[in-house]
This record gives C-alpha cells, structure tokens and sequence, in this order.
C-alpha cells in the first residue's frame, strides 16, 4: 500500500501539538490523518497548517462535500485534502455543516486553487463559502433548480425549460458586465429582442 | 473623448449587442475595450469551453472561463451503481488515456477493502497506464501543434498514438473505453507475444517522436508562440493546485508516481523531467520528455514482468473460476452474491490519487457498507488547471489563449465530469 514518506501517527502528533485545542477530532483511518474541525476554527486550522514550518502544507489538492441526509445531525460535510509537497504527507480536514445554516468560510484566500472547487461545491451542494470573490454556478447553469448532489435531488428530476438567452454576455460573466456603462438597446423598441429576459 | 458618457450601442445579430465601453487606457491608443465570446464550439478549443475575453487591441484585460458543457453528472451515477460497474464510467473521465482513470478508480476501492493486487497485475496496470500517458501526451501534443498550423507533427502523431492504441486493443478488446480494470485487478491477461509487438510498436513511436522533435522543438514559430506566454512561477503554481506536467513545466518536481508510489512504480527507474519557466514552451517539454520515460518504465516492466495471478483470488472481491461455479455451492453463492450485490467495502471513507496524465487524478470515495458507493467524487486535474487559466492569459495577446489552452491540455470529459 502507499507509504508516506512522514509516518501518519508522527503527522498527527505534530497536529496535536500545533492546533490540538481547536481538533474535534484526530485519526488515522486507512492510512491517512482525518481530523475534523468546527466552521469556526477552519480558517485558523488551514492557515496554521499552510503557514507552519513543520507542517508545510502547500497545496491544497481538493474540496468535496458530502450530504449525510437522515444519517447524521449535522447534514454536510465539507472535507479538504491537502498535500505537503517537502513532507509527502497529506492531511483530510472534516468540517461538519448544519442544514440550517449551510455556510463555511472561503479559503481562496490562502490557496487560489480553491475558486473552481468551491464554487462547485455550492454548485453541486449549496454550502455557501462565505468569503468567496465570485460564487457562482460553475457546471450546472445559472437558472439550474436545486443541488443535484445532495440525496434529496433524484437522479430523474426533470428541470424547467428556461428562455433563450440574450444577450449572452450577460448571465455568466456577469462580474465582467458593467451596467452603468452598458446601455443595450434594441432596433425597434417597442418589441424586444425575443427570448430576451426580463428587465429586473 | 467620450468624457465618460455611455455608449450606445447599436444592435448586433440577434438584436443585442455585445458590451462596449469606453475607457482611458495608459498604453498606446485610446481605445474601447471589446468583449468577445471564444467558444463553446470553437475550431481553436478541442473541447467544448467558453472562454468570454475582453480585449483592448488584442491584449486580454478579463477572462471568464465557463466550464460544465460537457457535465453528465459522474458523481451523481456511481452513486446508483455498484462499485465495479462504475468502471464504464471512469473511461468516459480522461478519454484519452482511461486505463489510468479505471485503475486509479480500482486503487482507490482496493485501498478501502485494505487488500493488494498480485504483482503481475500491478505490472500489467504499469504496462497500460504508461502506454496510455503517451498516447494523452501525443494527443495534447499533437492537437496544441495543429493549433498553432504544424499540421505534419499532428499527423505523424496520431499515426505514433494509432501504433499505441493497437496495443491497448489487443489487450483490453477496446481502443477508447477500455473499462479494463476490476476492482482486485485487471480484467484479462496481456495476450501472448505482447512483448514483442510492444517492442515495435515502441520503435515506431520512437521514430516519430524524433521526426516530430526535429519540426517542432527548434522551430521558429512555433518558439515564438510557446516561449515566454502564460508564464506561472513555482509558488503560482502550488497556489494554485496545478499537477503533473503543469507543475512540472514550472520547476516543482512533483510527480505521484515518485512521491507516493502505487503499483509498484518504486521498483522501475524513470526520472521526472522539469522546466524552468513555467511557460508554454517548458509545458511542452516536460510532456515531450514523459513520454520516453514512459516507454522505459513500459520496456522495464514487459522485461521483468512476474508470472502469478492476475487477480486476488478473495471471492468476495472477484469473481470465482468458472468450474467452482457449476461444480460448487459455495462457488455458486459467490457468484450469486457478487454479480447482485457487488463489492462490499467495510464503512468508510478514503481519497486515494495517482499520477494521471494531466495531474494529479484522485478519487474521494465514502462507503456506507452496501455495494454502492455513498459518495464518489473526482479529483479532476483538467478542472484545476482551467481554474488556474484565468490568471495565466491575463495580460497575454488573445492569440496567445490556443497554445495555452492546448498545453493546459483540458479534456472535456474529465474537466466538467
């Protein structure tokens, strides 16, 4: 099986002693160091693992959730990998997240990599990353209904149409769109261009 | 000139138009930014992928990369199936090169049912994910290459990538989904004499490298379009979660099958090519380089390939010999059991990466015990990099978005899963 180059318990020691007091929780499970972490002391226990000398975790190497609907009272789980590329190690961080307030803070901060992998956690979730510069929908459309991963989406659920989009520019570059110094206008102002949408 | 007013714009096509505004810019000529729409479907990105620039002359201020054309909900599927038939799945990730989807899939089960393939299953695993990296590297390549008008180099090798493929079809019985590998190791044996067909197979694709190296590695034009655009300094590049040749273009020399080793990759000798820049040109060629490594860790494998089993022989896992099946109760019950009920992994959750073709490819399973996944996801190295590609083109001509997009290598599939 994969050998880490830093044994695993000698990782989790060195966790213990560099943010022991905010870790809910600390164990090896097959092999890799699983802690988990409350909302709240996530930014402090990321930025301490990416900015500690003996922990140096560099890369962040992923961000997933999982939806534990009806299996656990706090019903997501946001979990991140990181990776120490002097130390060969890698770390899993859980971050439980209450239904009712589905909401993280944002690490873009700390590694660029996160944008994508946020946004399509709340693509796919909904949990909202509080701190983000652009959450948006990223592989469903901006108009898409629901979080087709969380377990209460069926794998059939039928999707409204939507309307032709026009102008296109506008619906998912809308940070680049620049309202006051955009006027669109269409030719015969009576009649809008069809399909467009509605004014708000 | 304009003294900040609005400009109006007259209708385009379809009755709008796209934005224009004014803006005073510090270089050159006052001019107006334009926003152009570069794609889904564009002759210029293999791949479905929009890329919304804005432009003043030709130089990128913003870029908006849209990605999710080409989503089919992956994660959404292997939840309904169970864990091998998730194998036909995988294939479809990295089109290019799926052995290493579906044995970095298998990898990733194996490591939650803590059991280990046969040696000359993990050889065989070796033989094809290395055939399969440079069949990627030759399409990456050889499609950037035609982008940028060397049309020759990408015929040459696609012919190079044709020789390969012949091989993974003689072993897999497919040439594109080859849904070879099985949860506790690999679906058939190597067929008999595939040593030999490799080893001239491995010539020819030798000869067109080297035909291919001479047109490209030294030609003007295509220097002048690789050297020095959409350049990421090694911090840049870690900050950003770039892998494989990306992060290897910019000088980190990382790569999963040295650092974590899987499948026996300890036991072969390959170096790990770096770049210096972090540009385009350094991207080509860290890929360039693999793709002979590749075929040393192939030729070394096929050299010292062990005889033995080419699966676990656990039925719970694989499945049991025919015979025991008709001759045996409990073999019956096996065979029942699985083909229904598929493998089972004690509960809990794992992530599990290799070394795919463009990076890091890791998998996030969580079992809950029954024979299909609770959760999958899928690390994918595709979607990271175009994540990363907003900030490599800023500032770069819009010419300059092929080369980039050809050497971040994106394949749709993997990309928007």
């Amino acid at each position: 099986m994969v050998q880490l180059k830093g044994t695993s318990s000698e990782l989790l020691e060195v966790l213990q002693k560099e943010c022991g007091e905010i870790l809910q929780d600390g164990v090896v499970e097959l092999g890799s160091v699983v802690v988990s972490v409350d909302p709240g002391n996530l930014t402090k226990l990321l930025t301490s693992c990416k900015n500690s000398q003996i922990l140096a975790f560099n890369l962040l190497s992923d961000i997933t959730a999982v939806d534990w609907m009806d299996h656990r009272d706090e019903r997501f789980e946001v979990v991140y990998q990181l990776l120490s590329l002097s130390k060969l190690w890698r770390l899993t961080v859980k971050v439980p997240v209450s239904e009712s307030k589905p909401e993280v803070p944002s690490v873009v901060s700390l590694w660029g990599g996160a944008n994508f992998l946020e946004r399509e956690v709340w693509d796919m979730f909904g949990i909202r990353f509080v701190g983000h510069p652009d959450l948006r929908r990223i592989l469903m459309y901006e108009e898409f209904v629901g979080y087709p991963l969380r377990k209460d989406y069926p794998v059939q659920a039928k999707q409204p149409r939507i309307p032709l989009r026009a102008p296109e520019v506008e619906n998912t570059a809308r940070r680049m769109i620049r309202p006051d110094l955009v006027t669109i206008r269409s030719k015969t102002k009576s009649s809008p261009a069809q399909g467009a949408r509605p004014e708000k | 000139m304009n003294d900040g007013k609005l400009l109006e714009v007259d209708v385009g096509v379809g009755g709008i138009s796209t934005s224009v505004r004014p803006r005073e810019l510090g270089d050159d000529l006052h001019s107006e930014t334009m926003v152009v729409n570069l794609g889904p479907a564009h002759p210029a990105t293999h791949g479905t992928i929009r890329i919304v620039a804005e432009l003043s002359g030709e130089k990128i201020v913003d870029a908006d990369i849209d990605v999710g054309y080409l989503h089919r909900g992956f994660e959404k599927m292997c939840e309904t199936v169970d864990y091998n038939q998730v194998m036909p799945y995988t294939d479809r990730l990295n089109y290019v090169s799926p052995a290493i989807n579906n044995f970095g899939w298998c990898l990733t089960i194996e490591k939650l049912l803590e059991i280990e393939v046969p040696k000359r299953a993990q050889y065989i695993r070796v033989i094809l994910s290395e055939i399969s990296r440079v069949a990627d590297h030759l399409t990456c390549l050889g499609a950037s290459a035609m982008e940028l008008g060397a049309f020759t180099v990408m015929l040459y090798m696609m012919e190079a990538r044709e020789d390969l493929w012949d091989l993974i079809e003689e072993v897999t019985g497919a040439r594109l989904t080859v849904s070879y590998g099985r949860v506790g190791g690999v679906k058939d044996d190597i067929t008999p004499g595939f040593a030999d067909r490799a080893k001239a197979a491995f010539k020819k694709v030798r000869d067109h490298l080297s035909n291919c190296d001479r047109l490209l590695t030294r030609n003007r034009i295509f220097i002048d379009r690789m050297c020095d655009v959409a350049v990421i300094s090694a911090e840049e590049a870690i900050n950003s979660s770039l892998t494989g040749p990306m992060l290897r273009g910019s000088g980190v020399k990382h790569d999963l099958r040295k650092s974590f080793p899987y499948s026996s990759y300890e036991e072969f000798e390959f170096d790990v090519p770096v770049g210096t820049k972090g540009d385009n040109y350094d991207r080509f060629l860290v890929r360039f380089a693999e793709m002979e490594e590749s075929l040393k860790i192939c030729e070394q494998a096929l050299a010292k390939l062990p005889e033995g089993p080419i699966a676990v022989s656990d039925p719970h896992v694989t499945l049991v010999p025919k015979d025991e099946v008709y001759n045996s109760i409990d073999g019956m019950i096996n065979h029942f059991e699985l083909v229904m009920y598929g493998v089972k992994p004690p509960k809990g959750s794992v992530y599990n990466a290799i070394e795919g073709a463009n990076g890091e490819l890791g998998f996030y399973v969580v079992s809950d015990g029954t024979g299909k996944p609770y959760r999958a996801h899928v690390r994918s190295p595709s979607f990271i990099h175009m994540g990363a590609m907003r900030k490599m083109i800023l500032g770069a001509n819009i010419s300059d978005i092929v080369p980039t997009f050809g050497m971040i290598n994106m394949i749709g599939g993997e990309c928007d899963r």
